[in-house]
């Protein structure tokens, strides 16, 4: 049977002395007024504030120099974005670009791409959408309909994405596409492509979420021209690309700190001495946030040195988002209030009440808990 | 895993599948001393594992005499592993010589009111020590008493013990728990050691953490195994979505058990680390209740049954959860330490460990 191991990582001196700029460099913009402190700073976007990141160079540490990065070890964004996520930092505008996209240009993108691209994102002045989900495909990756048809230099997409965080404030997308016919093996004749988000022939509208924000949208590709040199990796290798790579961007800290600025301003509003129970659920979230850590740090550990701990990048994912979830559920109890739907103030009572709106969110982004957990099943060994 | 853990795994495991047998835990349960395990444990140096060669021991690391420890919870062996290497850490930590055989500890319960009597050559010993693990298994019994408001670590031979017993209950494993009425009753050695009383407390948590852990790890295993060969309605049970997911919850509190343990374990090799234990303890007594629920409902009548082995698993981390400080203990203790940072220094010194 598989034997979970954690082990320790000592981190780099370097990662020391990053983690001391980056507080220096949070608290600086804090008394500038550049942000207060929000409740889920990763859909959160200050496009500012990213501009300010990647003139400090927090983002695409871990690119070569000449495409912008910084050369930095995996240990050393470690640190970076852990230090955002619990400073509250409106990092959202430029999240995914830092996280996924930028990495798989790096990888598998075209020199172009990476020439074009990389350093923008860097700068801090270019940003990301996932075009992943459908009307008629969500979980269900593969049942994907989106198509590209070969055209000359370049593919023609047509079809719907909807869902795709970010679109409207983005620069660009990546798309998962149909190249070929689905055949006995679904999973074949898939492929990630760049889309320019100025492109002629697409189509942008709002889907509006539950708490009546403009996040979502609905991208609408009609012969959409994407030229060859903004393909990703091998045409029709889409499908590894997404659920293999990605498996080990699952366990980073941005799965269980969503809502630590709400238990924060829970610790602050309990003082500091609140009764029995108040001190006993504090405990236990510092218990589980700690084990977390020890978690997550240890996964990027692995992931340095060449390992693939898909299972154990899965099993923080999957604890990690339950945790960020019950947050919310256990301190309203605790802090007598009436929860506030309001996205713009750091009052108590707006910050717990929109860490209730966007808990939902936390459980399905990037793969439901539900296809996590088959996965986690798999790996265990369940026949 | 290093060659060190890849030969410990080997030799507890072999030792184990020869002596933990149904029949041995049945005669345990039933007050009979399981002397052929201990015996082979004893052959190999394993009680000794925790103590330096200074003191006896083998020379294996903390971490890996620990190690050992999870494995042996792994096979649920119903001996005093544990509280033989409190015991020898305990009179170690006081300066005191670590005597051969099994040994035991008081485990500082909330009743325990032992005072230590009398001076240098006719020492004594007085009050009551309440569900001392294997008290009347063990050869000495290292003890924590008080004086003048200063704390001691005493030892106490077996036949000392043997007139001071009062009453043996069963924990939920089924190991004997024994209440000491002392009397003035001899003791043979002791010495002074400020935090006695919280080294003892603090470091049985970080044992029965790591037993925790092992004991979670083939709870899973056995569920899994149970899950592939159990056919209901035409296919392995394992093959339903809802069996599926609850394997997967399994799995993560397995996961984070090791890693709150090994943490612990790491940064307590010289004196336990109270946060890190606190965490320890916490998180896999939390993950024993939940976890042991799973394992159960995935093996439906069967797990139920003696017939079955998850019983002597599930049975101790129910057992162990409690003992040495419940969640609740360890938590409020954890809540105190990060209300005494408060919201803006809580962070810088969570990543300061």
């Amino acid at each position: 049977m598989h034997d979970f191991v954690f082990p320790a990582v000592t981190l780099p001196e370097s990662a020391k002395l990053l983690r001391h700029q980056v507080r220096e460099f949070l608290q600086k913009e804090r008394d500038a007024g550049t942000f207060t402190p929000r409740k889920n700073s990763w859909s959160d976007g200050d496009a500012e504030f990213s501009r300010k990141c990647g003139q400090a160079g927090y983002i695409g540490m871990i690119w070569p120099k000449k495409y912008g990065g910084q050369d930095r070890t995996s240990l050393d964004r470690y640190v970076m974005t852990e230090e955002m996520l619990a400073g509250g930092a409106p990092v959202g505008a430029h999240w995914v670009a830092d996280r996924q996209s930028g990495n798989q240009i790096l990888r598998h993108g075209s020199e172009r791409a990476r020439q074009l691209i990389l350093p923008q994102i860097a700068a801090g002045e270019c940003f990301f959408a996932i075009g992943m989900s459908e009307p008629d495909s969500g979980s269900d990756l593969a049942a994907v309909r989106t198509k590209a048809v070969k055209a000359e230099g370049g593919w023609k997409i047509s079809g719907t994405k909807v869902w795709t965080s970010s679109a409207h404030r983005a620069h660009y997308l990546i798309a998962l596409v149909r190249t070929a016919a689905k055949e006995d093996d679904r999973h074949a004749g898939m492929t990630q492509f760049i889309v320019d988000l100025k492109s002629p022939g697409l189509k942008l509208s709002p889907i509006l979420n539950i708490y009546g924000a403009h996040d979502w949208n609905e991208v609408v590709f009609d012969e959409c021209f994407v030229p060859d040199d903004m393909v990703i990796g091998e045409v029709g290798g889409g499908w590894n690309m997404v659920t293999g790579e990605l498996a080990f961007e699952r366990s980073g800290p941005d799965r269980f700190l969503s809502t630590y600025q709400l238990f924060l301003a829970s610790m602050a509003q309990l003082g500091d001495k609140p009764d029995a129970r108040a001190v006993n659920e504090i405990g236990r979230f510092v218990a589980h946030l700690t084990t977390l850590r020890r978690m997550s740090t240890s996964v990027a550990g692995m992931l340095t040195k060449g390992e693939k701990p898909i299972l154990e990048a899965a099993l923080v994912k999957d604890i990690g988002t339950a945790f960020e979830r019950e947050i919310p559920e256990i301190f309203r109890q605790l802090v007598p209030s009436e929860p506030l739907m309001d996205d713009e103030s750091s009052d108590f009572e707006a910050l717990l009440g929109m860490s209730v709106l966007k808990a939902p969110g936390f459980t399905i982004r990037g793969g439901t808990r539900e296809i996590l957990r088959g996965m986690i099943a798999k790996g265990l060994g369940l026949r | 895993m290093s060659d060190i853990r890849d030969d410990l795994e080997k030799t507890v495991d072999r030792i184990c599948e020869a002596h933990c047998l149904k029949e041995v835990f049945m005669s345990s349960e039933a007050g009979v001393w399981p002397q052929a395990l201990w015996q082979a444990l004893e052959e190999v140096g394993l009680p000794q594992a925790c103590l330096t060669e200074a003191q006896g021991g083998s020379g294996l690391s903390f971490e890996d005499a620990l190690f050992v420890l999870k494995r042996s919870a792994y096979h649920a062996a119903p001996v005093p592993l544990a509280e033989t290497f409190l015991a020898g850490r305990l009179l170690s930590a006081a300066g005191l010589k670590v005597p051969e055989g099994v040994l035991s500890v008081s485990v500082s319960h909330a009743q325990d009111n032992l005072v230590l009597l009398g001076s240098e050559n006719n020492a004594t010993l007085s009050g009551h020590a309440h569900r001392v693990p294997w008290g009347l298994s063990c050869d000495h019994l290292a003890v924590v008493a008080h004086r003048d408001g200063q704390q001691f670590v005493a030892l106490v031979t077996r036949d000392a013990l043997a007139h001071s017993a009062s009453e043996t209950v069963k924990n939920l494993a089924g190991e004997p728990r024994v209440q000491f009425d002392f009397d003035k009753t001899p003791i043979i050695a002791f010495a002074p050691l400020a935090d006695a009383q919280e080294r003892l407390l603090t470091e049985g948590a970080l044992m029965r953490s790591v037993q925790m852990a092992g004991a979670l790890q083939r709870s899973l295993a056995y569920s899994l195994q149970y899950a592939n060969d159990r056919v209901q309605f035409g296919r392995p049970i394992g093959k339903f979505q809802a069996v599926q997911h609850m394997l997967a919850i399994l799995a993560g509190h397995v996961a984070a058990t090791a890693a709150a343990a090994d943490a612990a374990i790491e940064v307590s090799a010289d004196a336990p680390e109270p946060f890190s234990i606190a965490v320890a303890k916490s998180r896999s007594g939390e993950a024993a209740g939940k976890g042991a629920e799973i394992a159960h409902q995935v093996h439906g009548a069967m797990g139920f049954t003696r017939e079955h082995n998850l019983h002597h698993l599930t049975r101790r981390l129910w057992a162990w959860r409690d003992e040495f400080g419940n969640e609740t203990h360890w938590q409020t203790r954890i809540g105190e330490m990060a209300l005494a940072q408060g919201p803006d220094k809580l962070w810088p010194f969570l990543t300061s460990l």
